[in-house]
């Protein structure tokens, strides 16, 4: 679209907020800018879902919402099967000429509702081809229900079902599921991963995935300050610091091309992203040393992997 | 006008919903009821219909997408049986709650375990109090016919509530009949335009979706639901008033056979009611005063109706073809118990359970069940209030 207002923070401050203040999501917590930016970054009209969770609660309560475009709400593991269904009755009533209207269609969903007990109907959906983008605010654990682990829960945190306790000393025991890389396994056109730290990178990807006719994916990080034990004003700073330990690597990957969008000058090491958050503080005890090595271990494989995934996926010149 | 042909009951919905021609259609397949839904995807490749297929990958996703495409603001249709309605189950609730007339075909078959794929009522029964219209079907005709009034009824703007059609599984859904079939302008004009009330695809007026509501407004929502389905009755009569000018066949909250001048009766859902008929005519030949009801709308369920069309019986039997677990009676039983209890004087009342996973429901029952009741109402006294018929025990 050649119209779109310039992704600048003097344009982009003249549009109208489409998430509203007075919602009742936490103090500092990542999701409302990562859905903030998202929606700003689209100059189309959107129509959203969002699946139960913290963000769903927490925005449309009763007689109050939060949310100045359509929004649907549907149950916990179906938000993309039910975004299915608009888009596909948008499709029905386009081709009668009861729509005209270009409309785009988003979907939100946390870690628990997309990685966990929403995958098949993310999957399916994917897999089916709805013009749609799916976007997942992984903030790593079933919070609104207070803390439990998801399989988006790093190595080692603690969390009120994987507790560290004495006979289980590591909190969590496996490695997250990669939950961007199974999307891209699915063979869609677009799948992305951002950060709300690197808001200009984040709503390119967003615009981009709005221009792409198809399913589409974005994974991005979204802190929440009372499952990671962290400040209410460090959300931006810490998925910083994801991005920069590598953690959350800030890459897409475009009809098979794989590139990495931001790479961090100096990769710092994974303990300044751990450090600060309680949930980890057990593993800096010194009988814990070797958590601390492993998870550095699984990140810098990671991180290898993904930059031979841009090296091989590059086109030929 | 009609026209006479020779078809199954998946293939009479089929044609009834081709006949309406709904914007969008989820459905994911299962037996009895994939058949039904492979004739409509059918009609949907071929240009018969302009419906939008959503080929979901399970029955959750099914009904999911339909709440999802039913809020958009268009006409939809599925369909299932037994454990895709269990599948289901959570989103049946948010439907009906979410206030969207959704159109369902229940092609009624066992629920596991043991794994059974033939017609028993316990996917209905299972879902009967999640807020849906429910109408039974003694046959292709009537599975047909009930359909098609579906649409008015959910769509009907004091309504807007999911409706299940629902056909015995196999006995019904594979077995050819000889059904009338409507013109299609004529089905056209009976359902009429859909009218949207809050598109989610009006982007120029935004709505939000599914909110939460706590203990603050959620209990006046739920009483706003059971007034809503307290008006169906009466929907259901106007509706099938218009059919009946339409097609010639009356039809009713349920259908009395019989039933005026009897002293005995069986209340027997779906395609039972059928050979139950041929036992009560046997038995009035004998000049024995036997007559049958069979319910159409079992949900929202017309208890006072049913108890004065059954008060003046001495003793009527109530055949269910579902178990309920640690209840002592079969599910229709507790309606039918409920409808006459008000009454002082009220019939004796029993409960047989038969045909369970398909086992056939054979004349020689219904007459068992007859010859007990003509006992019953002699003596006055209840042999056994409630047993299973046709089974080894």
């Amino acid at each position: 679209m050649s119209t779109q207002t310039p992704l600048s923070l003097k344009e982009l401050s003249k549009k109208e907020i489409l998430l509203t203040g007075g919602h009742r999501m936490c103090s500092g917590c990542g999701a409302p800018p990562v859905v903030k930016m998202v929606l700003l970054a689209s100059d189309y009209p959107v129509v959203a879902a969002n699946a139960t969770g913290c963000l769903e609660v927490s925005t449309c309560i009763s007689e109050f919402t939060a949310w100045k475009i359509p929004w649907i709400h549907n149950a916990f593991e179906n938000a993309a099967a039910t975004l299915s269904g608009v888009e596909s009755m948008y499709r029905s009533l386009k081709k009668q000429g009861k729509i005209d209207k270009e409309i785009k269609f988003i979907a939100f969903g946390g870690d628990g509702g997309t990685y966990d007990i929403g995958f098949q109907s993310l999957s399916g959906a994917m897999e089916r081809g709805h013009d749609m983008l799916y976007v997942c605010y992984d903030n790593g654990a079933y919070m609104n229900t207070g803390i439990q682990r998801s399989s988006a829960t790093p190595f080692g945190a603690d969390t009120t079902t994987c507790p560290a306790g004495s006979s289980m000393p590591g909190g969590k025991q496996q490695q997250r599921k990669d939950l961007t890389k199974v999307m891209a396994a699915h063979g869609i056109p677009y799948v992305a991963q951002a950060s709300p730290s690197h808001w200009s990178d984040l709503m390119k990807k967003v615009r981009k995935a709005l221009e792409i006719k198809g399913p589409k994916f974005m994974n991005i990080i979204a802190p929440c300050n009372r499952g990671w034990r962290s400040q209410t004003n460090d959300a931006i700073a810490l998925s910083r610091i994801a991005v920069d330990t590598c953690y959350w690597p800030l890459y897409e990957i475009e009809d098979g091309v794989t590139r990495i969008t931001a790479k961090p000058k100096e990769k710092k090491p994974l303990v300044d992203f751990l450090k600060p958050q309680g949930r980890f503080k057990h593993m800096f005890s010194p009988e814990n040393e070797v958590l601390l090595k492993q998870a550095q271990e699984q990140i810098d494989k990671q991180w290898e992997r993904l930059q031979r995934e841009e090296e091989c996926s590059a086109p030929k010149s | 006008m009609g026209k006479i042909v020779a078809v199954t009951g998946n293939e009479a919905v089929a044609e009834a919903f081709r006949q309406v021609n709904p914007d969008v259609c989820a459905a994911y397949p299962i037996t009895p009821s994939t058949d039904l839904m492979q004739r409509f995807s059918s009609f949907a490749n071929n240009g018969k219909v302009k419906t939008e297929m959503i080929l979901v990958e399970s029955e959750h996703s099914a009904m999911s997408a339909c709440i999802g495409a039913s809020a958009g603001g268009g006409r939809v249709v599925t369909a299932t049986s037994s454990q895709g309605m269990a599948l289901m189950w959570e989103e049946l609730f948010i439907a009906s709650g979410t206030r969207l007339p959704i159109v369902m075909a229940l092609v009624n078959r066992a629920l596991s375990a043991p794994l059974n794929i033939h017609g028993d009522h316990s996917d209905g029964m299972g879902a009967r109090d999640c807020g849906w219209i429910q109408l039974w079907s003694e046959n292709a005709q009537e599975a047909y016919d009930n359909a098609i009034q579906s649409f008015r009824i959910a769509e009907h703007l004091d309504i807007r509530l999911p409706a299940m059609t629902c056909l015995d599984g196999f006995i019904i859904s594979h077995s050819i009949e000889r059904i009338e079939y409507l013109d299609d302008a004529l089905v056209k004009n009976f359902v009429g335009e859909y009218k949207q009330t809050n598109p989610l695809l009006d982007v120029d007026n935004p709505v939000s979706y599914g909110p939460l509501i706590l203990t603050d407004y959620y209990m006046e929502y739920r009483r706003a639901h059971a007034e809503v389905m307290s008006k169906v009755k009466g929907v259901v009569l106007d509706v099938a008033k218009d059919f009946e000018k339409m097609s010639g066949r009356k039809y009713g909250l349920f259908e009395t056979y019989r039933l005026e001048d009897a002293e005995i009766g069986i209340v027997v859902l779906n395609s039972a009611a059928g050979t139950t008929k041929d036992a009560v005519d046997m038995f009035r030949d004998k000049g024995i005063k036997a007559g049958l009801l069979k319910p159409r709308l079992f949900r929202p369920f017309p208890y006072e109706e049913v108890g004065e069309a059954l008060k003046h019986l001495k003793a009527v039997c109530v055949l269910d073809r579902a178990d309920a677990f640690g209840a002592s009676y079969g599910p229709l039983f507790m309606e039918i118990a409920s409808s006459l209890y008000q009454y002082g004087q009220r019939p004796l009342m029993m409960n047989k359970i038969y045909g369970l996973g398909g086992r056939d429901y054979m004349p020689e029952q219904a007459e068992y069940v007859l010859s007990d009741l003509v006992e019953t109402a002699k003596s006055g006294k209840i042999k056994t209030i409630r047993e299973y018929i046709g089974v080894r025990e």
